[in-house]
């Protein structure tokens, strides 16, 4: 008894799942494996397209005998690239049509032109014509005639299923790419992004934590960076940051602050000298990676809040009688009280903006020392239409988040065993 | 010690009111009059007298009028003598000011002796700093957003910093950028794409995640854990490194530049965090109603649609609006699987009208209006839900 009850359990838990767990995997684990094959081998946009025989068909009568009629099919291969073999062609006519000239690939039986075409290279284009005639000389009706559409069928190699395999997109991203200059660039926006928009996380969570008048406001619009959509705030930013008419460098020349206007979002870099040393920042970069803090410090933001609220009062007022300033207070009770968030924090948003691409991509596109792993997943893959390194790419980047993903979950485990 | 704190008092609350005054003078600027200086010495140096002369003069004067003397006296040197400007520009410093005196009026030299006086003097003007920078700087982008959307091309080459609208115009004229984008650029199709897509995922997602969290939260079965902890691997993984395959394998199957293809792929990407949100919530429910309701020999689809269901309405509705939101600004999928202009959504429309050059930028700022507006009046009016939702989700984004 008990047991069939766990069975039908079983069987019920299956076919809950199952849905669901269909879905998942075929969109997102099967790619992830696909993305392994295609990195091997050398494919480009163009070929991804299967190449299909195609026929148009283009009905003519001829003059002074009403009951024949011509028939041309322009015949094709679709693919610039790719042969097709073995064609077979059929298409079907009414029942009183005698064919007068049968092309010897064809044979015409039952009112049913059959025709083996053989193998149609790459750019294949032909014009196969036919002649029919009533055999009770009734009338012929054109419209019906063309609205019959004939079949076309034929074999051609899927580059993406043959087993020709490559190391060649490997060896390209790996020394011929600039890959360290890529390393380097991902690392600093993602490191920086992540370290500035905790830093806001905590200054802005600390400050909504205290009481004052329009609070609750106050924390409906620290998130509106993070809800609304990433195409209308990268093009806002954009036309603000604008070198010619934008908002801020109207302003800053407005005031006289700067001379000429910069162009934060198009020059790579800037020459800043303090205190007599010559730097060189990388302005476009920090330009994003003040977009990036801007746009997702409210999620730190939110998480902080829930932690700080959590903190017993019982610790602030003992801190209290025992004399504490504001900044002792912060430093020894609430900052040791948030760690925990901050460092889980981190990793996940380490990982996030290790692969963020659409903030980067709408505000530079990769342009002017911009260009982070993502975005060169982009530019491989369909700017230079070369979809074999846009994959090699999209590896390296699912085995350094792989690893990534083992120290987190190492950190989160020894988190879970100390407590 | 005594001069020490005074002077850190008056520096503190003095940069504060610079700020301040530096905010409301970008405001104005913006408002189309010439303001061509910040006058950070001038208003650093009343400042620093206002401060000083407040400690001084103590309760001897009642606060209000203190505050009123203060405000006139900056007014009438800051907006009479150094720069002639509009009476509303003054009324505003006025206030400022009136705020600004109201503020450090709790301050007096005996609480200057007090221990740390000057750090809570530090912490209270950077939380009153931080709740106007942080309000500005978030803000500030939307209102450009906005104001630009109702400007003409001429207006903003020809003054970039006038972000005054005239509001004496004709509607005609004053919607002009929002007519054209509906009417030419067929915004209108795109709002029911995007509208289409979104709804469609978030039933879609609910259908499937609420049978699978039920199983998950209360089913045994053979490989639930492995189950349970995958979804979150999976829910790693980053959309860019799906595009590729995810693309040629649309590309042939046809279902590149479809509606379907999009609600697939949306789907599939927000299922394992739906199904992560609703198995935590079916946890808390008890477990007696369940097993009153096998008694009653109710099926499983009975127990989620007539008990689970009804009772995670919180939760399903944080999920939904969740969903909803993720799949109406999401960019990377609509912008690889969409390059036919009949099947956009409106994220890849306005990244398609960016494309062109001459696309004069009220246009596009139109368009971020109109794709922005739905998701904050959402988040606006359902904030309890979204925010859990957020929280949730937040491992992604």
């Amino acid at each position: 008894m008990n047991d069939t009850l766990a069975n039908t359990e079983k069987k019920t838990a299956y076919i809950l799942t199952l849905p669901a767990v269909l879905l998942v995997f075929s969109i997102i684990l099967f790619p992830i494996f696909a993305n392994i094959w295609i990195s091997f081998k050398e494919v480009e946009l163009k070929d991804i397209r299967i190449p299909e025989p195609r026929a148009k068909k283009i009905v003519k009568s001829i003059s002074d005998e009403p009951t024949k009629i011509k028939i041309l099919y322009k015949l094709r291969n679709s693919s610039l690239i790719q042969e097709i073999r073995d064609v077979s062609f059929q298409d079907n006519f009414p029942k009183n049509f005698e064919i007068e000239n049968l092309d010897p690939r064809c044979s015409y039986e039952k009112y049913n032109l059959k025709c083996e075409f053989g193998n149609w290279p790459a750019k294949y284009r032909e014009n196969f014509q036919v002649i029919f005639e009533t055999n009770d000389g009734s009338k012929i009706d054109k419209k019906n005639l063309k609205s019959i559409k004939p079949k076309l069928d034929g074999k051609s190699d899927n580059i993406l299923l043959n087993t020709n395999f490559t190391l060649k997109n490997f060896k390209k991203v790996l020394f011929e790419n600039e890959f360290v200059d890529l390393l380097l660039t991902t690392f600093y926006y993602t490191f920086f992004g992540t370290v500035g928009s905790i830093i806001f996380g905590i200054l802005t969570a600390q400050m909504v934590n205290q009481k004052f008048y329009g609070r609750t406001f106050m924390r409906s619009v620290l998130l509106f960076p993070y809800v609304a959509p990433v195409v209308a705030l990268a093009y806002t930013w954009e036309l603000l940051l604008d070198p010619n008419s934008g908002t801020l460098n109207s302003l800053l020349l407005n005031y006289q602050i700067i001379e000429t206007p910069i162009n934060l979002l198009g020059q790579k870099y800037i020459e800043i000298s303090i205190l007599g040393f010559d730097f060189k920042l990388r302005l476009a970069l920090t330009t994003v990676i003040m977009f990036e803090i801007w746009r997702y410090f409210p999620l730190a933001f939110l998480f902080i809040l829930a932690r700080l609220q959590a903190i017993p009062k019982e610790l602030y007022e003992a801190a209290d009688v025992d004399g504490a300033s504001p900044f002792q207070k912060f430093f020894n009770i609430t900052l040791p009280q948030i760690t925990a968030v901050i460092s889980i924090l981190f990793m996940i948003r380490f990982i996030w903006n290790f692969n963020k691409f659409e903030d980067v991509f709408l505000l530079t596109g990769g342009a002017s020392g911009t260009r982070t792993l993502p975005i060169n997943v982009y530019q491989q893959g369909f700017a230079i239409s070369d979809i074999g390194m846009g994959s090699a790419v999209s590896i390296v980047i699912v085995v350094l988040l792989l690893m990534f993903m083992f120290f987190y979950f190492k950190l989160l485990g020894k988190r879970v065993d100390e407590n | 010690m005594r001069t020490k704190n005074t002077i850190l008092f008056s520096l503190i609350s003095t940069f504060f009111l610079i700020f301040l005054i530096s905010i409301w003078k970008i405001l104005a600027t913006l408002q189309g009059l010439s303001i061509n200086s910040l006058n950070i010495e001038i208003i650093f140096i009343f400042g620093f007298l206002i401060s000083l002369a407040h400690l001084l003069i103590g309760d001897r004067i009642k606060s209000i009028y203190k505050s009123i003397i203060f405000s006139s006296i900056f007014v009438f040197c800051d907006g009479y003598l150094i720069q002639k400007l509009p009476i509303w520009y003054n009324v505003g410093v006025f206030l400022i000011l009136y705020f600004f005196t109201n503020k450090i009026s709790k301050y007096t030299f005996i609480g200057l002796k007090e221990e740390h006086s000057t750090q809570i003097i530090l912490f209270d003007f950077l939380t009153l700093f931080g709740i106007l920078f942080f309000s500005f700087v978030i803000l500030f982008p939307f209102y450009m957003m906005l104001i630009t959307s109702f400007k003409t091309q001429i207006a903003l080459l020809v003054n970039p910093l006038d972000f005054s609208i005239n509001f004496g115009q004709d509607i005609k004229d004053l919607f002009k950028s929002y007519f054209v984008i509906f009417k030419s650029y067929k915004f209108g199709k795109y709002i029911v794409t995007s509208t289409i897509v979104s709804v469609g995922t978030v039933i879609i997602t609910l259908l499937f995640a609420i049978p699978a969290a039920y199983a998950v939260a209360r089913l045994n079965f053979f490989g639930k854990t492995f189950l349970s902890t995958s979804i979150l691997i999976i829910y790693m993984f980053p959309a860019i490194v799906l595009v590729i395959p995810l693309y040629t394998i649309f590309s042939q199957l046809g279902l590149r530049n479809s509606i379907e293809g999009l609600l697939i792929v949306y789907t599939a990407t927000t299922l394992p965090v739906a199904i992560y949100m609703l198995q935590g919530y079916f946890k808390s429910i008890p477990k007696e109603l369940e097993e009153a309701a096998i008694l009653d020999k109710l099926s499983w689809f009975g127990i989620i649609t007539k008990i689970i269901i009804p009772l995670s309405i919180p939760a399903i509705s944080s999920v939904a609006l969740y969903v909803f939101m993720i799949a109406w600004n999401e960019f990377l999928f609509s912008l690889m699987f969409l390059d036919n202009p009949n099947s956009f959504t409106l994220s890849r429309a306005i990244q398609y009208l960016s494309g062109d050059a001459e696309t004069p930028r009220q246009y596009l700022m139109a368009g971020s209006v109109v794709v922005t507006l739905p998701v904050l009046f959402i988040f606006v009016y359902f904030e309890k839900y979204l925010v859990s939702g957020l929280t949730a989700g937040s491992v992604k984004g």
